[in-house]
């Protein structure tokens, strides 16, 4: 039976524990060692995090309940960040007002979009969405450069009304709330370490924790049961006195809402918004980011955002004079043929290992870094069992919630 | 009182004339048999009947109106329901997902927004849904995937999510193929019950002569897309046509 039971009040909160001490936890290398370049705490890219975990937590909505795979997400991520810059430059550098238009501007396109690409399924409906996500993105890239700015991409200038706020002098302002700028950071240095909480992550974090305690209840309501009976058989729902259209395009436009509130942040953490946001690469990175967590499962989606960010942020900072560091103890023969051997995959290679892991979970685990993580479980669960521990057998008998 | 009456119906796919020209009265609150070989176009009528398919020729009319035109889950929404011949269920969600999701459906209508209500939370459709397992003996198997079922599982699972609706129309299309007898002897009382406590008319296509019997109050005997004849079991079980065509075959 499914219900917002004590399991899913635990994840909700572990995940807040992550987000509240994700400056320390991601950093765990003293500033001073060689391994502080591995360190993922620092604002940029811990907002990043959050933020692309929105995108994904949205898209599972429609992918992982439904299985419709929109491959033209992009857009209404890029949408919601056009819409956010905008705000800034008419009405305030204040995020609320940016926030809440990208989120409605994400819904109605979504809904525009959805509603052509919904009259047909499987692979059409996502060369459809694919259809539609490049051709927004030409637009914006060409077309619409009075709303976009075309190749340059939509900024903020010293000359904008923002009629709310007093008038920016000397230099361009930067984004608050209520007055707390994103951008402040405070820094706390722990003997050789430093951890940095900065106000805009912390801001999206808890935006993040709204909008995944959000999909937990759509997970577990009638809704969300709907939605799951469309990806089982559409047929049967039809028979059954459903109409399957309108709850494809709800869930449709909910995820859309959700990659423009994506949008909106991350303007709202860095004021700039480009036609790259909305190119087909952008939306099939948040397909990955779902399978790779597990499509369908509820924390699935985050885990994989992180995962990707993080190789695309961290590991691609690997190359050869840090390779030459690391195997310098071995014999200089060894170590250059070690050098040459690991160099395609790291650095500008990093695609290379995240393409080959996705290869490896596709295949091997199917439900992506969740099931694995239950398989995990499994196995420690069961020696557990052996070792006659009796709170892990009671666990065993309960059923399945 | 007919609630449905089928008028000059005809289907054609390609050459074939899977139905000639039908014409059917059915009673209100009857049972209903539709018995032929295979091939005889039984599964096609009712294909007719619920909007999967548009006839060539003809009319269907449900209760005074016609059903012609109308989707499929609007058709439903009239109040006819159907076990399908292969059965058509959720595979990949729970036994009484299965029969929760027909339950929202009766009650909500064909698209509700309820995101924000928990399942669990809605005591009357989870009872309902327990209950409906409980008359079709599958209580002890609610939590299973649906998929994971046997064929005759299925099918009680099927009947379940249609009986859940209330429907005040039936259409069962062999509803007892690929169960054991143990199991169609239940459903047979099942349904029977079901007539008892409340009004429903039942259109039933079935091969076993035995649930035919036990159930029908008429019998539609067809062939070829045809009607031979129409009649009560008893004066069926001895109509020459029908040895000739139908039961005479079987015994072979
Ligand atoms: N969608 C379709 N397209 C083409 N031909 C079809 C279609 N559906 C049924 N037929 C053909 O129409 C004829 C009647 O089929 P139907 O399924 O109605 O028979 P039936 O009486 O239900 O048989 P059975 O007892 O085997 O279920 C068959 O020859 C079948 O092959
Ligand atoms: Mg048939």
């Amino acid at each position: 039976m499914q219900s917002f039971g004590r399991k899913d009040t635990i994840l909700l909160i572990v995940v807040a524990l992550l987000v509240l001490l994700a400056p320390v936890i991601l950093n765990p290398f003293p500033q001073a060692s060689s391994l502080a370049q591995f360190n993922a705490g620092y604002p940029d890219l811990m907002q990043r995090f959050v933020i692309f975990g929105i995108f994904a937590i949205g898209f599972n909505i429609l992918f992982g309940l439904t299985g419709y795979l929109s491959f033209g997400h992009a857009a209404f991520l890029g949408a919601g960040s056009y819409a956010a810059v905008w705000m800034f430059k008419l009405l305030s550098m204040n995020v609320i007002p940016a926030i809440v238009l990208a989120v409605v501007v994400g819904g109605l396109f979504a809904a525009l979009i959805g509603y052509v690409s919904l009259r047909r399924s499987g692979i059409y409906f996502s060369i459809l969405t694919l259809a539609f996500a490049q051709m927004s993105f030409a637009l914006a890239y060409s077309v619409l450069t009075p709303l976009t700015n075309g190749e340059t991409g939509l900024q903020l200038s010293l000359s904008d009304p923002r009629i709310f706020d007093p008038a920016a002098t000397g230099s361009l302002p930067t984004t608050n709330l209520f007055g707390i700028d994103m951008r402040a950071t405070t820094t706390i240095f722990a003997g050789p370490w430093e951890f940095q909480l900065n106000a805009g992550y912390y801001m999206s974090g808890l935006i993040m924790l709204v909008a995944f305690w959000l999909s937990i209840r759509i997970f577990r309501s009638p809704f969300g049961m709907m939605l799951r009976a469309v990806k089982s058989n559409q047929q049967r729902m039809s028979y059954t006195g459903l109409s399957t259209r309108p709850y494809t395009l709800a869930a449709f436009v909910i995820s859309g809402m959700y990659a423009g509130l994506a949008g909106g942040l991350l303007a709202a953490m860095d004021p700039l918004a480009g036609a790259e946001r909305m190119q087909w690469t952008a939306s099939g990175e948040v397909v990955l980011m779902t399978i790779l967590g597990g499509a369908g499962s509820l924390i699935g989606p985050v885990l994989g955002a992180g995962f990707i960010k993080y190789f695309e942020n961290i590991f691609s900072k690997i190359n050869d004079s840090v390779l030459h560091t690391w195997f310098g103890a071995l014999p200089d023969g060894l170590e250059t043929a070690l050098v040459t051997l690991v160099h395609p995959f790291v650095g500008k290679g990093w695609h290379l290992t995240l393409g080959l892991l996705f290869m490896l979970v596709v295949i091997f685990l199917p439900g992506g870094l969740v099931e694995g993580g239950r398989r995990i479980r499994g196995v420690v669960g069961r020696r557990n069992r052996k070792a006659g521990d009796p709170e892990a057998r009671a666990a065993s008998k309960q059923p399945a919630e | 009182m007919s609630i449905l009456e089928v008028k000059n119906v005809g289907k054609r796919f390609g050459g074939l004339q899977a139905l000639g020209d039908v014409n059917l009265s059915i009673a209100e609150n009857s049972c209903h048999a539709i018995i032929g070989p295979n091939g005889a176009g039984k599964s096609t009528l009712l294909n007719c009947l619920i909007g999967k398919l548009i006839p060539d020729t003809g009319s269907v009319m449900f209760d005074g109106q016609s059903v012609l035109g109308r989707k499929p889950h609007e058709i439903n929404q009239m109040g006819i329901s159907r076990v399908f011949q292969t059965p058509e269920i959720f595979a990949d969600l729970s036994v009484w997902e299965n029969v929760m999701i027909p339950i929202f459906a009766k009650r909500d209508g064909s698209f509700r927004m309820h995101a924000f209500e928990s399942v669990a939370r809605e005591r009357k459709v989870v009872d309902g849904a327990m209950q409906m397992l409980d008359d079709v003996n599958m209580a002890d198997k609610r939590d299973l995937l649906a998929g994971s079922l046997s064929r005759g599982d299925k099918r009680r699972l099927e009947m379940a999510m249609c009986l859940s609706q209330n429907p005040r129309l039936l259409l069962l299309d062999e509803p007892t193929a690929g169960m054991a007898r143990a199991d169609t002897n239940n459903t047979i009382e099942l349904l029977r019950e079901i007539r008892t406590k409340r009004d429903i008319t039942m259109v039933i296509i079935e091969h076993d002569m035995h649930v035919v019997f036990s159930l029908a109050d008429r019998i539609t005997v067809l062939a070829q897309g045809t009607p031979l004849v129409e009649d009560t079991p008893d004066r069926i079980k001895g109509h020459p046509k029908v040895q000739e065509a139908y039961l005479g075959e079987a015994a072979h």
